[in-house]
């Protein structure tokens, strides 16, 4: 016997919350009972009070799941709202990094090439290193990483998805 | 403006929220709570043997009154002993707060003694769940734990309280806390139904040649009147009627348009007529497993209507053509109301309830005949011709005895039904029936048991005895775990692996040893006298009721199997499954 899987695809949701202890294990918690996937979680306070916090949810899931993980996020009682900005059309997605790399010589301006193509920011730097910022969708990111690695990569920290319906709706 | 302690404030709010009854068990970190219960005198406190129990006894008389059912436990063992129950309301949608004791705040994450994370182990199996840090809004997480279990689908909320919490004052004026039911600010279950989707709803039903009316236990959290509605969309539509185990009662057994229980160990005439449909309209069920069979093989030609509270009930295991997010109780008043407006005539449905005849003939209930022993569906039925005059409240256990309840005792009005039917927990009948007994004085409750599941709760006996209360039990003694022996006879060529119930007690010594009367019904000959014994006693018994060992509870679908795959007896049954069918629950 073997266990198949549906085609699953990529969504990226915004769920508004009440900024109260314990929301963010109820959120995750709900995925893991559940069994659905979290590709990436941000989450920070959006409001002047403090109040509400937006937590973007990057997840795979196909249709029907789907539509199973906006009605489960929904009928949590500190849940405000859940948008699936996937579905919802035009939107913009962003992501930072820090990446530490090593590099002496040639390797320095290699990278710092790079760097100024990809608009990554140098926001540290010794004789042998440099940390830089960049921000952009996930591809780009991803892209980047991939060439510093062949430079000489050391550690990256990345903030994970978020992101934001286009135009003046809310 | 006078201070109380958050104890007080805790039950000074309970009592403005109409609390009566509540099951419980003290300990460390609830003590404060205790004091101020007893020092109030007006809250009517249960003393359980084990905090499962409690929960438990909360959901039978929650189930059988309509009111929530309360809960007061301690911190650690107290909390983790009530997760089981707890889980089951949520399965079950029962409406229910359990307030848990916690260590003082102080303490909270050094594993203090009796510490354990409540609302952590608790975040997955609750509706909701609160951790009170300050007293001052204690009366308002109250009001609210209460508001969000009783409203939209019912379930369990557990409010953990900290001792030091419970012992420093706030200011309190009674009947100030914040009324929650229109305002809050993100919980707002839809409970209307959008007019449009009625009508539609309603003209489907008129132009179909083949519905049914597949209802479930949403109907019985409606309250009285949806049962009522539902009848009356029955007569007027002439549809018939099927129910899941959650829903029996809502609709009358002895109805000419009810089916029977559909699903694993439903009717043969409920199945195929679910499978031959050409219009399902599901009323406060949520084609659950148990209930599909195998989902591409669920009623492959009909179009469905879906009404349920939850709108993640809705397209969750089976597609359907027209959602409808409501209150089952509001969508049938509107539905019988349009119905009616739109003069639809009665639909013309011979044909269909001719082919239920035939269904029906196949006579799915019927089990072969024993003179020597007393067949388990023979002592319910007898059961059922003693005691459904007195309009019985029924709890049961988990297994056979339960399904055999449900084919064999004919349930007449809501309420009077409560099982374990979600999670599937051993143990709830007894502590149960003490639940429905509390909130019932006058009723006959009975626990219809089997001698493995009783044995999870039998400590609750001492509980009954404590409180007088008149509970009957009625073991359907087999010598095994029916239900894992019947499906280890399917499935694992009768290789009875751990389910023969050795080392049994001696059942009516048992009930003595508690203040019981304990009586032994042994063959045929005894069943009728016995169970007159059982309800002429004024007073709690147990009846140890020998069946024949070896009985299986049939229908029954496969899991896995269609509607059409059903085992009607034994001689059907094969000896080893492949790997694909073990696998499946």
């Amino acid at each position: 016997m073997h266990i198949t899987q549906e085609i699953a695809r990529p969504h990226t949701l915004a769920i508004m919350v009440d900024n109260e202890p314990g929301i963010l294990a109820r959120i995750a918690g709900l995925f893991t009972a559940r069994g659905y996937n979290i590709e990436s979680l941000t989450v920070s306070d959006v409001t002047q009070d403090q109040a509400v916090s937006r937590i973007t949810i990057v997840t795979s899931a196909s249709d029907h799941v789907m539509e199973q993980i906006l009605a489960q996020l929904d009928r949590l009682v500190p849940v405000h709202s859940v948008t699936d900005l996937t579905a919802l059309g035009a939107h913009v997605e962003r992501e930072l990094a820090l990446i530490k790399v090593r590099g002496v010589g040639d390797h320095r301006v290699e990278a710092l090439r790079l760097a100024e193509v990809y608009r990554a920011r140098v926001i540290d730097a010794t004789t042998s290193s440099f940390v830089f910022e960049v921000t952009g969708g996930r591809e780009k990111i991803d892209t980047f990483i991939g060439l510093m690695r062949e430079i000489g990569l050391i550690e990256v920290a990345r903030t994970g998805i978020v992101a934001i319906a286009r135009g003046n709706g809310s | 403006m006078a201070e109380l302690s958050g104890a007080d404030i805790l039950i000074e709010t309970l009592c403005d929220l109409g609390v009566e009854v509540v099951f419980g068990y003290p300990g460390g970190a609830v003590l404060p709570i205790y004091d101020a219960m007893f020092r109030s005198q007006r809250i009517k406190h249960i003393l359980v043997r084990h905090e499962q129990a409690a929960t438990h006894a909360a959901e039978g008389y929650a189930r059988s009154t309509g009111k929530p059912g309360v809960v007061l436990v301690t911190s650690g063992p107290g909390a983790t002993n009530a997760v089981t129950g707890i889980t089951d309301a949520l399965m079950d949608s029962i409406p229910m707060v359990v307030i848990t004791g916690q260590v003082p705040t102080a303490l909270i994450g050094t594993d203090a003694f009796q510490e354990a994370d409540t609302v952590g182990i608790t975040r997955h199996c609750t509706k909701h769940n609160y951790l009170v840090k300050d007293p001052a809004i204690l009366a308002d997480v109250i009001n609210e734990a209460f508001h969000i279990a009783t409203s939209g689908r019912p379930g369990p909320v557990v409010v953990d309280i900290p001792k030091d919490v419970q012992v420093a004052t706030a200011r309190f004026t009674k009947g100030t806390g914040t009324p929650v039911a229109t305002v809050h600010k993100t919980y707002r279950p839809q409970v209307k139904a959008e007019p449009t989707l009625i009508e539609q709803a309603m003209d489907m039903l008129a132009a179909a040649e083949r519905p049914i009316l597949y209802t479930g236990g949403g109907i019985i959290n409606a309250g009285p009147g949806a049962s009522q509605l539902l009848r009356e969309l029955a007569r007027i539509t002439g549809a018939p009627v099927t129910s899941t185990l959650m829903g029996l009662g809502a609709f009358p057994a002895s109805s000419d348009q009810w089916l029977g229980m559909l699903g694993m160990h439903g009717t043969y005439e409920a199945n195929y007529a679910m499978n031959q449909a050409d219009l399902i309209l599901c009323l406060g069920a949520r084609f659950d497993d148990r209930v599909t069979g195998r989902l591409d093989a669920f009623s492959p030609n009909s179009r469905k209507i879906h009404v349920d509270i939850d709108r993640s009930s809705i397209n969750k295991n089976v597609r359907v053509d027209l959602p409808i997010v409501a209150d089952v109780g509001r969508a049938l008043e509107d539905m019988v109301r349009v119905y009616k407006s739109r003069r639809h005539p009665k639909p013309d449905l011979a044909e269909w309830w001719r082919r239920i005849k035939g269904w029906r003939e196949v006579r799915s209930l019927d089990f072969p005949e024993n003179k020597a022993e007393i067949m388990p569906q023979a002592a319910i039925r007898a059961l059922w011709e003693a005691t459904h005059r007195k309009s019985p409240i029924i709890t049961t256990e988990v297994g056979q005895h339960q399904m055999w309840a449900a084919q064999h005792f004919g349930f007449e009005g809501p309420n009077k039904w409560l099982t374990s039917g979600g999670l599937g927990t051993m143990g709830y009948g007894l502590p149960a029936a003490i639940g429905a007994q509390i909130g019932n004085p006058g009723a006959l409750v009975i626990d219809i048991a089997g001698e493995a599941s009783i044995q999870m709760n039998i400590q609750e006996l001492g509980t009954a005895t404590q409180y007088r209360l008149p509970v009957k039990i009625f073991i359907l003694n087999n010598q095994y775990m029916g239900m894992v022996r019947q499906w280890q006879e399917l499935t694992y060529a009768s290789r009875y692996a751990e389910s023969y119930s050795d080392a049994l007690p001696d059942f009516v010594k048992l009930a003595e040893a508690y203040g019981w009367k304990g009586i032994c019904i042994e063959g045929p000959d005894q069943l009728e006298s016995g169970i007159a014994d059982m309800l002429a006693y004024d007073g709690p018994v147990m009846v140890d009721c020998r069946v024949a060992q070896l009985a299986n509870c049939f229908p029954m679908i496969p899991s896995g199997a269609a509607h059409t795959d059903m085992l009607l007896q034994a001689s059907e049954v094969s000896g080893e499954m492949d790997d694909s069918a073990k696998a499946l629950v």
